[in-house]
């Protein structure tokens, strides 16, 4: 079984990394929405109160739209990747059996 | 607006659903989903979450508390941010055990437990009840104010009590036309979701025109509305409320975020109606949006109410009341279809969900306990039992709805009745995620937190609200609702944690543990089946739950899995999870494990069931890499039959060569004898001429029969019937025989022959002759194919390890070129020209063949400057050996 790679190549690190961010979403969209509350409320609960969270909301609805295409994206790009190396690695042996084919037809023709 | 146009209007619209999910169902049953299941549909599905309490509700909230209004929204796109690990991930394990309700997702992971399903129910059943009265009450207010708003003010008075009965009635007729028309196993109701998804179109459209209105037409556009938001929050009266209070704001965030994923409805549309997870994706971000886009005019229909309305108006009601009294009646009617649509879709879905989980946790589990008859013997239709089990409670879930809006009169506020249901079910949120995240987690743990939080609800926030009992007197600074839903909350979790960490689960749950928390497929069940005839008892169940053609469909595509025809697999334990599961999807978790029990005969799972588990994953993990070694191996094997293969090729075609060789050198000498024998018989020859042809034809005949004893010994050889005569020799006098007698193969050449005399006084146990042929054709060799201007001939013989004779005898010639090496030892393999050599390349075949014979070996040695053979001699020739003693 093979362990798992000490260093993965380009699209499957930034994959990882985009994961990284829709774990921290949340946390950070969290921490907006609930620290000024308790930090200054009375500045918080009026007009201005409303133009931050309207906004924020805004702000984070765009974030989880732009991060879901990016990891739409970046999964369909190493699931290309992967395909791409089973492909190749199956077209190497349909090759290698080929020959191997070749080989053994010629000699049971030689031998008599 | 009059009162009949009005109810005209609704009943036009109410037929326009009907008709939506009418042909949406046809459209499902013609398999035609691929636009049913636009993602779209999905994300208009979850508006359900807007209710009548956020569609009348919030602007009411929001003169009352301001922006805390915002909470119920921003707790939802908290959690939505998280979709893509979060709300993806419960999707998948629910949908990977067809669950069925927010309880039977539980039940399955506490060890398919139907009581803690039940308890579950129990707790949703109580908080959605004066939630649904708040719907049926919404509607009714709705009427209330159009009708009296007729310029005539002859409203008939006693229709509006009839209302909220109407309504139900009409409800509940939709719901059990919709939701209970089929038992499937994948539990989705396309006609539903999509009048629902139209219903999510309208409540917006109707939201969104009042928002339009109200900013840009009775106010100055977005600047002017901040002023007037900036004023009316200078306003004292307001002010008060305004003020956000942290601990409110928390406490209501956390609620609501929980009560996306907790509400029985929610999980409904969520979890239930969706094939699969992806379309999270677009509803990750579209969803709060919508939400974005409810909210968005909920301050300004606040304020310009409060500036334009008389100060004893309704605020629940000014979404309606604010366009009607600017005489926008069109506007009116569309926001009350608005109305309408947020408190009739989430009746609809709440009761599909409710009753889901009453009748598959109350009813069928006590019937089928009233009923325990021997297994097999059952005739009755379960399918129409369960159906009629869940139109029953359709009924009673709507009805209690309507009972609860009759008697409360519908005097609290539409928010805190909303906020009661939302509290409730956010008591199953620390069960759920646990059961989710932690593998610990265990059915008594649920119990004690899931039974601390509901009884602190009850009595908390529940009786309260519906005036018996009071909250003990807190201090001043402290809000009680956020109080409560702290308190209940957090000694909720810290229960379940505690008493998780000191239990010990049983084999079923831990299981189930293992495949919730990983989201893998559910490990196979090492279920026991009493006898292997019981496949036939489980179709006829399988029958009595999803119908005859269904239940064949699928027995026979396990059949047929299995690799066998007909409709009865065998009972293996993967054939009964499967079933298991598919038959959860109709009927719950805990009741089909407890029906496959009794029908298939279970055998309770011990540890050592999960043992021999993890010791299958353990061997799955060997096997990989036994796999992978062997692989290696294959590969190594492969390798070397590539070299073999390579051989024979070269060999097939020295073969065919020599053929025409020895077919050559057969008839060079036939050819001569027969052409001297013709000469002979011609009379006038002189007898010196004669005698010159008779000893030509001698010699040939001499070479042919050189040629077939070689050939002959070869094959006698190889045929393991040489005979050996076994005698002491001693190993000098054999290599001084040997020279002596190769000195005649190209007498000419003279070779300096190196010895080392004193180390040949070896003596030798073998067939001395045989050994001696064999140092005379590699002598001869090294004399005929030498290639050198001086040539020398070295031999070693030495006594060898095991204790027999080593003798190694090397030439200064050019030697044997690596490729060739291999193939000097085969028989009719020559190396250089025919003619050269002389013979017919069986010399080192033969030599081969006789130290085979006698126990040894004969080897080329490479790198010795020169053509180098080594030949080894055992201390004796092998028992096996045929022998003659001397």
């Amino acid at each position: 079984m093979p362990d798992r790679p000490l260093f993965l190549e380009r699209a499957s690190f930034r994959r990882r990394r985009l994961g990284d961010a829709a774990r921290v979403l949340p946390v950070v969209s969290a921490l907006l929405v609930l620290l000024p509350v308790w930090w200054m409320p009375r500045l918080i609960s009026f007009a201005a109160g409303a133009a931050w969270f309207f906004g924020l909301w805004a702000a984070l609805i765009l974030a989880v739209w732009a991060l879901h295409r990016a990891l739409l994206r970046a999964e369909a790009v190493t699931l290309r990747a992967e395909a791409a190396v089973v492909e190749a690695a199956r077209e190497r042996a349909a090759a290698q059996a080929a020959e191997t084919g070749d080989t053994a037809a010629r000699d049971s023709h030689g031998a008599f | 607006m009059p009162f009949e146009t009005l109810v005209a209007g609704c009943l036009a619209y109410v037929a326009l659903m009907f008709a939506v999910a009418f042909a949406a169902d046809r459209a499902a049953e013609r398999g035609r989903v691929r636009w049913l299941d636009h993602p779209l549909v999905y994300t208009l599905s979850l508006s359900v979450y807007c209710s009548a309490w956020t569609f009348y509700g919030a602007v009411g909230y929001a003169t009352r508390s301001g922006l805390e209004f915002a909470t119920i929204y921003l707790g939802p796109t908290i959690v939505c941010t998280g979709a893509w690990w979060g709300l993806r991930r419960l999707v998948r394990v629910a949908r990977m055990h067809h669950v069925t309700s927010i309880a039977d997702l539980i039940s399955a992971r506490f060890g398919k437990s139907n009581p803690l399903a039940a308890l579950i129910t129990l707790i949703a059943v109580i908080a959605a009840t004066p939630y649904i009265a708040l719907q049926l009450k919404s509607v009714r207010l709705s009427f209330e104010v159009f009708a009296t708003e007729t310029p005539q003010g002859a409203a008939p008075g006693g229709a509006f009590g009839g209302i909220g009965l109407w309504v139900a009635a009409g409800l509940a007729l939709f719901t059990i036309l919709f939701g209970t028309r089929n038992l499937a196993a994948d539990e989705r109701h396309h006609g539903v979701v999509t009048a629902i998804a139209l219903e999510a179109v309208v409540k917006l459209l109707a939201f969104l025109a009042l928002g339009v209105f109200v900013v840009w037409g009775l106010a100055e556009g977005p600047a002017d509305m901040l002023d007037r938001i900036a004023r009316a929050g200078r306003d004292p009266e307001l002010a008060e409320g305004w003020l956000l209070r942290p601990d409110r704001w928390t406490a209501l965030i956390l609620v609501s975020a929980a009560a996306l994923v907790t509400l029985p409805r929610m999980f409904q549309v969520m979890v239930v109606e969706a094939a699969d997870e992806e379309r999270l994706h677009v509803a990750g971000w579209a969803f709060p949006a919508y939400l974005f886009a409810m909210s968005l005019f909920v301050l300004p229909i606040t304020v310009m109410g409060r500036e334009l309305l008389p100060a004893d108006a309704n605020p629940d009601l000014f979404v309606l009341t604010l366009p009607a009294a600017a005489g926008q009646n069109l506007l009116a009617f569309l926001v009350f279809l608005g109305g309408f649509s947020a408190a009739t879709s989430m009746v609809v879905v709440c009761a599909i969900a409710l009753a889901t989980m009453i009748s598959n946790h109350w009813i069928v589990p006590g019937w089928l306990a009233l009923r325990r008859r021997p297994a097999g013997e059952e005739t009755e239709d379960l399918r129409g039992l369960v159906l009629n089990a869940r139109r029953l409670a359709i009924i009673a879930v709507v009805g209690a709805g309507w009972v609860y809006h009759e008697a409360s009169g519908g005097g609290a506020a539409l928010a805190s009745m909303g906020l009661v249901a939302f509290t409730g079910m956010a008591q199953v949120l620390p069960t759920m995620l646990g059961g989710l995240l932690w593998r610990g987690a265990n059915r008594r743990g649920a119990y004690a937190g899931f039974g601390t939080g509901f009884a602190l609800w009850l009595a908390l926030i529940f009786l309260p609200s519906i005036g018996i009992g009071a909250l003990p007197p807190l201090p001043e600074r402290v809000d009680p609702l956020a109080f409560s839903i702290f308190l209940s909350l957090s000694l909720n979790t810290l229960v379940f944690i505690g008493v998780s960490i000191f239990g010990f689960p049983d084999p079923v749950e831990r299981l189930q543990g293992l495949s919730f928390v990983s989201a893998v497929e559910p490990i196979r069940h090492s279920r026991m089946t009493r006898g292997e005839d019981r496949a036939e008892p489980l179709l006829a169940m399988a029958r009595r739950v999803w119908g005859a053609d269904p239940a064949l469909r699928f027995f026979q595509a396990e059949a047929a899995q299995q690799g066998k025809s007909g409709y009865l697999p065998d009972l293996t334990p993967n054939f009964l999870t499967r079933l298991e599961r598919r038959l959860a999807g109709s009927i719950g978790a805990a009741t089909a494990h407890a029906m496959i029990d009794r029908v298939a005969g279970g055998v309770a799972l011990t540890v050592s069931d999960l043992l021999q588990v993890a010791d299958e994953a353990q061997r799955a993990k060997e096997e990989a890499q036994r796999l992978e070694s062997a692989t290696t191996e294959l590969a190594r094997t492969a390798t070397q039959l590539r070299e073999a293969n390579d051989k024979l090729t070269a060999l097939s075609v020295q073969k065919d060569a020599f053929l025409g060789q020895i077919s050559h050198e057969l008839r060079t000498p036939m050819t001569s004898v027969r052409a001297f024998s013709e000469i002979l018989m011609t009379p006038d020859l002189s007898d010196e001429e004669r005698a010159r042809f008779a000893k030509i034809i001698h010699d040939e005949a001499g070479r042919l029969t050189r040629l077939l004893d070689d050939l002959l010994d070869l094959s006698v050889l190889e045929s393991g019937r040489a005979q050996l005569t076994v005698t002491a020799a001693n190993l000098h006098d054999l290599i001084g025989r040997a020279l002596s007698a190769a000195s005649a193969t190209r007498p000419e050449r003279s070779f300096t022959v190196e010895r080392d005399m004193p180390s040949e006084h070896l003596p030798v146990i073998t067939d001395a002759d045989r050994l001696l042929q064999v140092l005379i054709n590699v002598i001869s060799n090294s004399r005929k194919y030498c290639d050198s201007d001086r040539p020398v001939l070295r031999i070693r013989a030495r006594r060898s390890e095991q204790g027999g004779a080593q003798i190694d005898i090397i030439d200064n010639g050019s030697g044997i070129d690596a490729s060739r090496q291999s193939l000097i030892f085969e028989k009719f393999a020559r190396l250089n020209d025919p003619a050269r050599a002389g013979g017919a390349g069986l010399g080192l075949a033969i030599c081969r063949e006789i130290m085979a014979v006698l126990g040894g070996d004969i080897t080329y040695l490479p790198g010795q400057g020169g053509a180098a053979f080594r030949i080894e001699l055992p201390r004796r020739p092998p028992a096996g050996a045929a022998q003659t003693h001397s």
